[in-house]
């Protein structure tokens, strides 16, 4: 006896006598298991790899979606210096306070003067919201798809400075396209 | 006698080390082989470091249960505030050492001469022979299951005396689901005993060694084929398994019995689970396996069915049984982590009804028509 009526839904599972005996679904079941766990294993023991997770952080995956907040990157001039102007607007924004940034002079380049001597952003505490990318008005830092080594045994090795922010340098930017001829610092020297 | 002294402690010690050993390596067995079932590396941080080099051992995460021990021997021992903290400290062995002395009735490996297995020893052992068995006991069968069932007790104890609600449904739980597949695997080795006409481990062991219809190994699992299903999903049941682990489902009560357990005393009791799985390997094999026999081989050595013969010395005979009762525990054991990784849990009525309405019936069918079948054998 039930001891409430059920409300009978148009898509109750039934089950038929094969399944009521239960033995032979069992059986199928782990017919599927261990059909996966041979197909693996042969795998594995044929020293190809028979699994579809990564050894992360030695391995990553290859397909992350290219609009992944991964990794901070700072991006540069033609020259290699950073497009960054130290303006401070994205460690103001950062919700986690994170960035760090110390400003420097540079009275030889007039149109961007200031520039960081120091950025460094701690991973410990990113959240990877991208407002810091949102609020830059040079565009000068972005968040590549990739993600940064973050396995780390102390926290203090989590943060990450210009030079690993500087590194990358892709050959055609499609977001900002630079006029061609020559570098600025050419351009300079030509003066 | 000095000489059965020497031949059993040397028995024990190989049990206690083939036990320990089982039971550290399938926890790394259950990490890795569920893994690779659903396409997942598995364990494989834990390393060793060579002293003094950069050089780590890793060995497939063969490590991480070593880790699990270390890491569980260190742990903060936390107690709670129980009523009865005698019953409480003593739980955990009443579960953990039953489950090493079935072992002791178990035939591992047929029988052994040491004075031909250590020719110069010959003077002191004589013509002494002794069955790979630490105590030969009449009882063997009924051996087994009483101290199967002491496991219930140390889960009981556990729950009762820890003065906590969850781990006092767990041991509700255990205590009835425990005694349910107690019967059923008690009624499904009965076929067995009408047919062997014995409960002694060794004899049962021997009378799987011939061919049935002559070319099956005559094997527990071709006579009683239906007895055989009907052990493996009761020995787990009593293992508290996934699909049947309802004393500690820990999406419902935490981890059922051993909720207020912490520390090396939680890891007796998953000790003891894993060991289990050892000896539910180690007694499906006995009985329905033919334990240390392989089909054609005898102690002389293998006879093929076509005539050919291959003769072995004594000491290869004795190394092979060793070794292919443990094959065959391994695979058992293999196979019941194959189950738990791969059945859902039950519901709690559903695991009695299962018991009772399901395998109780069906054991006693089986039961049944052995019996009339034996009768029809014997009678003339
Ligand atoms: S992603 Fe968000 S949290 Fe991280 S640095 Fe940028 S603004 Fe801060
Ligand atoms: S907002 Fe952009 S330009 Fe300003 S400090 Fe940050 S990265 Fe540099």
């Amino acid at each position: 006896m039930k001891p409430y009526p059920r409300k009978v839904y148009w898509n109750e599972p039934t089950m038929g006598w094969w399944e009521r005996a239960y033995l032979f679904e069992i059986l199928r079941g782990l017919g599927i298991t261990s059909a996966v766990f041979l197909r693996n294993m042969w795998k594995w023991v044929t020293f190809r790899k028979g699994a579809l997770t990564t050894y992360y952080p030695e391995e990553t995956r290859w397909d992350y979606a290219p609009a992944n907040r991964g990794k901070h990157v700072l991006t540069q001039r033609p020259d290699g210096r950073p497009q960054c102007v130290a303006c401070n607007m994205c460690a103001t924004v950062c919700p986690a306070k994170v960035i760090e940034i110390d400003a420097g002079f540079d009275p030889a380049d007039a149109a961007h003067p200031k520039f960081p001597i120091r950025f460094e952003i701690d991973y410990s505490r990113c959240v990877f919201c991208g407002l810091c990318v949102e609020a830059c008005p040079e565009d000068a830092i972005r968040m590549a798809k990739e993600v940064p080594g973050l396995p780390r045994y102390d926290r203090g090795q989590m943060w990450i400075g210009m030079e690993e922010l500087l590194t990358w340098n892709p050959q055609k930017d499609v977001a900002k396209p630079y006029p061609t001829g020559g570098t600025r610092a050419e351009k300079r020297g030509s003066h | 006698m000095i000489q059965d002294l020497v031949v059993y402690v040397a028995y024990i010690v190989y049990a206690i080390a083939v036990l320990m050993t089982f039971g550290t390596l399938l926890t790394w067995v259950e990490r890795k082989q569920s893994a690779v079932m659903q396409d997942r590396i598995g364990a494989n941080r834990a390393y060793v470091r060579l002293p003094f080099t950069q050089i780590k051992l890793i060995w497939l995460g063969l490590f991480h249960g070593i880790a699990d021990g270390l890491k569980l021997m260190t742990k903060e021992d936390w107690r709670p505030k129980t009523y009865d903290w005698y019953a409480y400290a003593v739980a955990p062995w009443v579960c953990f050492v039953p489950v090493l002395l079935v072992f002791a009735v178990i035939p591992f490996g047929g029988l052994m001469v040491p004075a031909k297995l250590f020719p110069s020893l010959a003077g002191f052992f004589g013509d002494r022979a002794y069955p790979m068995q630490i105590a030969r006991l009449d009882a063997g069968i009924l051996i087994v299951f009483a101290f199967g069932g002491m496991t219930i007790i140390g889960a009981m104890l556990a729950g009762w005396s820890s003065y906590n609600k969850f781990s006092m449904l767990g041991a509700l739980r255990a205590g009835s689901q425990m005694i349910s597949y107690e019967l059923v695997m008690g009624l499904t080795v009965l076929g067995l005993i009408l047919i062997y006409g014995t409960v002694d481990l060794t004899t049962i062991v021997q009378e799987q060694s011939g061919t049935l219809l002559g070319f099956l190994p005559a094997w527990g699992v071709f006579h009683q084929p239906f007895a055989a299903t009907l052990f493996m999903a009761a020995a787990i049941a009593e293992n508290k398994r996934i699909p049947f682990d309802l004393p500690e489902a820990e999406s419902e009560l935490i981890s059922g019995f051993y909720t207020e357990y912490s520390a090396m005393k939680m890891g007796l009791f998953m000790f003891a689970e894993f060991i289990e799985i050892a000896i539910i390997g180690a007694l499906f094999t006995t009985l329905f396996l033919g334990g240390c026999n392989l089909p054609y081989m005898s102690d002389a050595g293998f006879a093929f069915p076509g005539g050919s013969v291959l003769p072995m010395s004594h000491g290869a005979v004795v190394v092979t049984q060793l070794v292919v009762f443990l094959a065959k525990v391994m695979l058992i054991c293999s196979f019941q982590i194959l189950i738990r990784w791969s059945l859902p849990r039950f519901r709690y009525d559903q695991v009695l009804k299962f018991a009772w309405k399901f395998m109780f019936p069906l054991a006693l069918m089986n039961l049944v028509v052995t019996a009339v079948l034996a009768w029809m054998a014997t009678s003339p």
